[in-house]
């Protein structure tokens, strides 16, 4: 246990390598994993021996309930043995109240809770572009099988659990890639902070997430699932074993989101150094915010659904199954009451990561700073009242689908918002195409088609033609892997010589730009001539006259695949073999983030909170007389 | 600063871009789009995508050509560090940005509404009870959906049950959309049609076919490991050819009629679950 106070030197660093594996990290962390899951397991096999068990569950072939308990206590037992309940514990064997574990004591501290944001935020980086490989190599093995109109590589079975893993690994995990490594590392600096509010749940949504994705995983052993992401019932509730895998990861995925998202609201609106006020916040900060708030209020949603599934399937409840009572639009309702807010979730913080790098490089102030803080609040008000448009011929509440296709046509407004920054931002300025600008550039042309699509399936005759088409699949991978995706990749070129000291290679990172932008469209431009030629989602037997796009989109594929392997040879290429030493600013940003020192020294601010009263982050550009040179992007009045 | 005016030129580009494209889109993409337009809802969507499309693309090439355009003028001089105009808003651009866009979205909500109204649902699957009905409605059918294959029953012609589907032309037809076991949805392209079928759910969609001929119908709700084999081919064809068909379907199964429960909206799912204690009817 080490309960170090601030700015004591950690005991850790003196201990032997023996007593490290057997003090509170990973390695303890699984082993109470393999303890809790052997205690949930007999648990959940005890109880289903009761009389009361056998009543209501006639024709079982399964062990849903002990595999959902031997889950739930695996979790509980990882984060015991990860220590996070030595704190608590500690508190009330009235030990005194610190802040701090974990903080020094090199590479050993990114395995296990630290309450050091920076180290949370790296161990983010790493978690989310493990499961963002995953979930690639998942795609692989979809593009694989599609080379043929008929099931002949995985088989449909095996198919339907690839496409449910791609899916799940990347919306659950994904909803962390920004907040996760780039808000927990840089808000707190951005606003003069010294750390999360929440240091110790901070480190806790990243594990929760990491043994969330574990648990996805292995669903591989229990037979897979075969709902894709959205995990309809009463197919949710026929399927195998697997299928609580689903439910378990979803679940803790809430949870994680919950607390993430709780931890960067309280953070932001308590934490601000003197000057850091609401009109003068970070643009990046105010996207995490807003992202925050959909977090807090949307994930509850989806943990209280899957709660009710995890009951169907395990003790019999009915709450979704029409036979007893219950209602399967009732799941399907439900769960977009979460998952529209949900792709907001995805969208926001790519929306503010590109505002936050545009200033930089085109050495202007953000222009329409207000508008588009306004553009994320209407998108984050707007995401709460548009859910019904994926179930528009579904037959519920049929009548409402005006209100529907209003509301969804509303919520490009507050999207175009984000546009006009952008677009005033570069108007006039002084571009640099450094590679995360290229990133920014790629963003606006991949959201821009991801939008238009959007609004073309928010209309009900067309929706009527491509629900359920590939026209979906190309949409919403324009919006979150041409949105999020190069947002990410963005930022993780633009944020990299502060996190780790080095620069990425600017002519491999060029390449790499240019070769994830072309395959990116290559792959997917064609799958909206797939939908739009009638090719159904998530089918191994299509008709035999789209083989041949088919097949162009599967090599497009390959090479986007190769293309992002490219970024991990040119982090490997940056680090050993030409490593360019990053300095305080490289990109002579005027942020906050950047004027602090690299390594960032552990308090961020070792002497004192800094005085930002005076501070202005987008303070670029040469005064301009009156203003009469306002931008006036002109076809603003096409 | 520049001499250029970039505003007026960067105006031009997009106006003479948008006055090509335009019409492109209309005539040349826009017979292309949507899948045949073998009855009413086919057409108005087809022609709906048209819209959109046209619609979409003056703004498509607005960010799209001034990405471009910032790009090659835009640009820091090679090995300098020029800081651009310190200008933060403008808010007549940002007035006439929120109120184009406002004004376009209204539109597009109208237009939408109006077609899915008159319509009758636009072929889509519209609950149990639509508001808009159309009078004429000349023949009803049932479609079920079960785990993996689709039937037909024709409560006009005995409540017959037939594993293939044929419908006559110019006739409009409802289409009762049900499940017996999970959600599925019934698709045919051709003739625009979309609806779910859900367990105890009476899912009605409406379409009249206008023309002769054979058709493809998918389940598009993912339903399991055959959800990609559940489709099959049926026709549209004329009323007489239509009524002697549905006779030889009534003659050929009605062996199979005591082992049917009598027509209903909907039924009882083959099974609730096949964990949560109920058993398999039988």
């Amino acid at each position: 246990m080490s309960l170090a106070y601030p700015h004591q030197s950690s005991s850790s660093v003196e201990r032997p390598g023996w007593r490290k594996l057997v003090g509170f990290n990973i390695f303890t962390g699984i082993i109470g994993a393999v303890i809790g899951y052997i205690i949930g397991w007999y648990i959940g096999k005890a109880l289903t021996t009761t009389p009361y068990y056998e009543y209501i569950r006639v024709n079982t072939l399964e062990d849903d309930l002990a595999l959902i308990l031997a889950y739930s206590f695996g979790v509980i037992g990882f984060l015991v043995g990860m220590g996070f309940a030595n704190y608590p514990v500690g508190r009330m064997l009235g030990r005194p109240a610190s802040l701090r574990e974990k903080e020094t004591g090199g590479a050993w501290r990114y395995f296990g809770l630290s309450t050091d944001h920076k180290v949370v935020g790296i161990q983010y980086l790493v978690g989310v572009g493990f499961f963002f490989f995953v979930g690639g190599l998942n795609a692989m093995l979809i593009r694989t099988e599609l080379l043929h109109n008929t099931p002949e590589f995985v088989g449909p079975e095996k198919y339907l659990t690839i496409v449910g893993l791609h899916s799940v690994v990347m919306l659950g995990t994904l909803t962390s890639a920004v907040l996760g490594p780039f808000a927990n590392y840089f808000v707190p600096i951005m606003i003069g902070a010294r750390r999360m509010a929440f240091p110790r749940i901070e480190a806790l949504t990243f594990w929760l997430l990491m043994a969330a994705g574990v648990i996805l995983l292995s669903t591989i052993f229990f037979g897979g699932f075969p709902t894709g992401w959205t995990g309809y019932e009463p197919l949710n509730d026929q399927a195998l074993m697997g299928m609580d895998s689903y439910i378990l990861f979803f679940a803790l995925v809430g949870i994680s989101m919950v607390l993430l998202g709780m931890n960067m609201i309280v953070t932001i609106v308590t934490m601000r150094a003197p000057g850091v006020t609401w009109g003068r916040l970070p643009i990046f900060c105010w996207a995490t915010f807003v992202t925050a708030v959909l977090m807090v209020l949307a994930a509850p949603m989806l943990i209280g659904t899957l709660l009710m599934a995890a009951l169907d399937r395990a003790i019999g409840t009915s709450f979704f199954l029409t036979l007893g009572g219950g209602s399967a639009y009732l799941f399907e309702n439900l769960f977009w009451f979460f998952g529209h807010p949900e792709v907001y979730v995805l969208a926001l913080p790519g929306f503010g990561l590109i505002l936050e790098m545009l200033p930089v490089f085109a050495r202007k102030p953000l222009w329409g700073y207000r508008i588009a803080v306004a553009g994320f609040l209407g998108v984050g008000l707007m995401s709460f009242f548009v859910w019904q448009h994926h179930l528009f011929v579904s037959g519920i509440n049929a009548d409402l689908r005006p209100f529907y296709m209003l509301s969804t046509e509303i919520i490009s407004i507050p999207t175009g918002f984000v546009f006009l920054a952008f677009i005033g931002t570069i108007w006039r300025s002084r571009i640099t195409f450094t590679v995360p600008m290229l990133f920014c550039f790629a963003w606006a042309f991949n959201f821009l088609i991801g939008g238009a699509s959007g609004v073309v399936l928010s209309d009900v005759p067309t929706n009527a033609q491509l629900h359920g088409s590939f026209f979906v699949i190309a949409h919403f991978h324009y919006t979150i892997m041409g949105g999020l995706g190069f947002a990410f990749v963005g930022a993780i070129y633009y944020y990299v010589p502060k996190m780790f000291g080095f620069k990425l290679n600017e002519r491999i990172g060029k390449f790499q730009f240019w070769a994830m932008f072309l395959t990116f469209n290559a792959t997917f431009l064609p799958i909206f001539a797939l939908g739009l030629k009638g090719m159904a989602r998530r089918v191994t037997f299509y008709p035999a006259d789209l083989i041949t796009l088919n097949r162009v989109v599967s090599i497009a594929a390959y090479l986007l695949f190769a293309s992002m392997l490219l970024l991990v040879y040119n982090v490997v290429y940056s680090l050993v073999f030409e490593r360019e030493r990053a300095t305080d600013n490289p990109w002579h940003s005027k942020g906050m983030e950047w004027q602090v020192p690299t390594p960032v020294p552990v308090d961020n601010f070792p002497d004192k909170i800094p005085d930002m009263r005076d501070f202005d982050p987008y303070d670029y550009g040469v005064p301009v007389s009156g203003g009469g040179a306002a931008p006036a992007p002109a076809g603003a009045g096409a | 600063m520049d001499e250029i005016n970039h505003g007026r030129r960067f105006t031009i580009i997009w106006a003479v871009c948008t006055i090509i494209a335009v019409p492109l889109v209309i005539w040349v993409l826009g017979p292309n789009l949507g899948y045949g337009e073998a009855s009413n809802a086919g057409e108005d969507q087809a022609t709906t995508l048209t819209v959109l499309a046209a619609i979409a693309t003056p703004f498509l090439l607005l960010v799209g050509l001034y990405l471009v355009y910032a790009a090659m003028f835009f640009r820091q001089p090679r090995g300098q560090m020029l800081e651009g105009p310190a200008v933060r808003d403008d808010a007549k651009v940002q007035i006439s940005w929120i109120v184009v866009t406002s004004i376009t979205v209204l539109i597009l909500a109208v237009y939408g509404s109006v077609a899915l109204i008159q319509n009758y649902g636009d072929g889509t699957g519209s609950g149990a009870s639509p508001l808009n009905r159309p009078s004429h409605v000349g023949l009803r059918v049932q479609v079920i959906g079960q785990q993996w294959t689709w039937t037909y029953r024709w409560p006009e012609y005995g409540g017959v049950e037939t594993p293939g589907i044929e419908i006559p032309v110019n006739t409009m037809i409802e289409f009762n959309v049900t499940s017996l076991d999970v959600i599925h949805s019934w698709t045919v392209k051709e003739l625009g049609i979309k609806a779910d079928a859900n367990p105890q759910v009476n899912n009605i969609a409406f379409a009249e076919p206008n023309r002769l001929l054979s058709f493809e119908y998918r389940c598009t709700e993912l339903c399991g490991i055959w959800h990609g084999a559940m489709y099959g081919f049926g026709r549209v064809v004329t009323r007489p050819q239509f009524e002697e068909w549905i006779h030889k379907m009534q003659i050929k199964y009605r062996p199979a009629e005591k082992y049917l429960p009598p027509f209903a909206l909907t039924y009882q799912p083959k099974f609730g679950s096949h964990r949560a204690g109920f058993e398999e009817e039988s």
